[in-house]
């Protein structure tokens, strides 16, 4: 540093300036982060224990404490179990199109345009659309299975995107040396794309699932609202834990809002669960590292 | 997709029929008792927090994507990105929970300031109750839930920037703002835009956390210190469980509003994040 030339004082405040604005940005990021888990689990802790867990609402007055989410917890078990079993074989042979057999041509550009646009829509309008084609159009009940299929909805483009880069990821080699042996083009993407890009499709599904098990607003026009257990999500209304949680914070009283701050500390737990195992599964066996 | 459009569409149909305002125009929202209802007011609330949301959360966004991809030390920029993440993975309920019992009442006071000191200019404006559930509040959560979407997008536009521009600029001796103001950013510009614009779509489509902050209220206002706030996907959420079949018609066709503009504002997103993969590979 001695023989060259000093950066002027004026441009190295200005990138110390900088750095610290980069910095700062960061933490702004961070900030809320730390408190909404704090808050969550200093708040939900005290309601969080065995009754709980595996009680339900019912008979529950408007300003008593105890209750708990039973009925709610099982509902979205059950909801979101329904959504994947919708949406993931749809999602992946979806991707299986756009990257074995699409070519880039006109079609395959088009379904991943839109399936881009659909990541945007709005939870919302996805509840709306189907409480009016299943439950206005087709004069079905509020059920389960209405929210299911909401759900599905919103997680379909997730499953396709997440697939997608997961089979992109195959080397060419591997399917052209399946198609040398001879192998038709059906057996090679069941027996070697499909295995190969598992694990990495295991946690884009979870991570989907994740994402959509938090979803509040298309449960509301699809499930309806009940305070008893329901365990058939075929018939009649259901429950869901984030619907459980906006339920109970609306009402003025501290005993449902601290059955709320449980909820939320629950439904929490179960996503970043979701998120964890699948990054472990995606650190465990990645088909990008080559091995 | 365009199942989704015809079926909000037939089943919006008899309400708009019934309806006695003109539905663009009319403020308040009363298809219960009165058959009459509007979407200006609805329109104008769900614009206006996505916008203040926007503004807040786009430069610390790029800020926080240019500490992954330039600032952080290297071992530590993949744990902090996915710390970043985690923000995307709590529930927007759980965020409508911490607005109301923590934002709210924590913002009240420098609003109160801000709206003494600086009431001249109109957004700080009003008279009477300053703070509570206000616009500004459910901006501020809407700005925390959009903005891991901006800095993930702007944190792989960053790590695409050509690293030969980079090491040239700092071979010449600049500084690390000078080679990110020179070789990142013109970059990443384009891909900062479309971000934004996917935030955007997100922010408006938000429902539970602002139907939990928001106060329902139904009037045209910018002073956003007082509690005046609603949205279409708010009202969606706040209003459902007492609709008649008129309500629900009116609440469906609100819905088609807020599919049309989020549908627009995400086409045009992809539209621009499309084009620069093209650009992409045509210059390597």
């Amino acid at each position: 540093m001695t023989t060259i030339q000093h950066i002027s004082t004026s441009r190295r405040i200005k990138d110390r300036v900088v750095q610290g604005l980069v910095y700062l940005a960061f933490l702004l990021a961070v900030v809320p982060l730390v408190s909404v888990l704090w808050l969550v689990i200093s708040n939900g802790l005290g309601r969080f224990d065995l009754e709980f867990l595996t009680h339900s609402m019912n008979g529950i007055g408007a300003r008593d404490a105890g209750g708990g989410a039973y009925h709610a917890i099982i509902g979205t078990l059950e909801q979101v179990l329904l959504a994947g079993v919708i949406s993931v074989p749809i999602g992946l042979l979806t991707a299986i199109y756009l990257v074995e057999y699409g070519n880039k041509g006109r079609l395959s550009r088009a379904i991943s345009f839109f399936v881009d646009v659909m990541t945007g829509i709005p939870s919302v309008v996805a509840g709306l659309f189907v409480f009016a084609f299943w439950i206005l159009f087709l004069g079905l009940d509020f059920s389960g299975w209405a929210g299911a299929l909401a759900l599905s909805i919103l997680m379909m483009p997730t499953v396709v995107r997440s697939a997608e880069e997961m089979l992109r990821l195959v080397p060419n080699d591997l399917r052209e040396a399946s198609y040398a042996l001879g192998v038709a083009k059906w057996r090679t993407i069941v027996k070697v794309v499909l295995p190969t890009a598992f694990t990495g499709i295991i946690t884009g599904v979870m991570l989907a699932v994740a994402r959509v098990a938090g979803e509040t607003a298309p449960l509301l026009m699809t499930v309806f609202f009940t305070n008893s257990i329901n365990t058939d999500p075929f018939s009649g209304p259901q429950m869901g834990l984030p619907l459980f949680v906006f339920d109970q914070a609306a009402r003025p009283n501290d005993t449902a809002v601290d059955r709320a701050w449980t909820g939320a500390l629950t439904l929490i737990l179960i996503v970043m669960l979701l998120n964890l195992v699948a990054r472990l599964i995606a650190r465990w066996r990645s088909p990008a590292r080559g091995r | 997709m365009a199942a989704i459009a015809v079926f909000l569409i037939s089943e919006a149909i008899p309400a708009l029929r019934a309806n006695q305002a003109n539905f663009f125009t009319e403020l308040t929202w009363n298809p219960n008792s009165e058959k009459s209802f509007g979407i200006a007011a609805l329109a104008f609330g769900t614009v206006l927090s996505s916008a203040l949301a926007l503004l807040i959360a786009t430069p610390i966004a790029v800020g926080v994507a240019l500490f992954i991809s330039h600032y952080a030390p290297r071992r530590l920029a993949a744990p902090l990105g996915y710390l970043v993440d985690l923000l995307a993975a709590v529930p927007s309920v759980v965020y409508g929970l911490w607005g109301v019992t923590f934002l709210v009442p924590l913002l009240r006071t420098p609003s109160q300031w801000l709206n003494e000191t600086f009431g001249w200019f109109p957004l700080f404006g009003g008279e009477g109750i300053i703070g509570g559930k206000t616009m500004i509040a459910g901006a501020v959560v809407l700005a925390i839930m959009i903005l891991p979407i901006i800095a993930a997008i702007a944190r792989e536009v960053f790590l695409q920037a050509p690293r030969m521009n980079e090491e040239a600029a700092l071979a010449l001796g600049a500084t690390r703002w000078e080679m990110i103001r020179m070789a990142v950013l013109p970059f990443g510009r384009p891909g900062i835009v479309s971000a934004a614009m996917l935030g955007l779509g997100r922010a408006m489509g938000e429902t539970i956390a602002v139907a939990l902050i928001f106060p329902a209220t139904f009037d045209i206002t910018i002073q956003i210190l007082t509690p005046h706030a609603n949205s279409i996907a708010a009202n969606i959420a706040n209003g459902f469980g007492e609709a008649n079949d008129i309500g629900r018609g009116a609440l469906i066709a609100s819905g088609l509003v807020l599919f049309v503009i989020t549908l627009l504002v995400n086409m045009a997103a992809r539209m621009v994040i499309n084009r620069r993969k093209e650009h992409a590979r045509a210059g390597a």
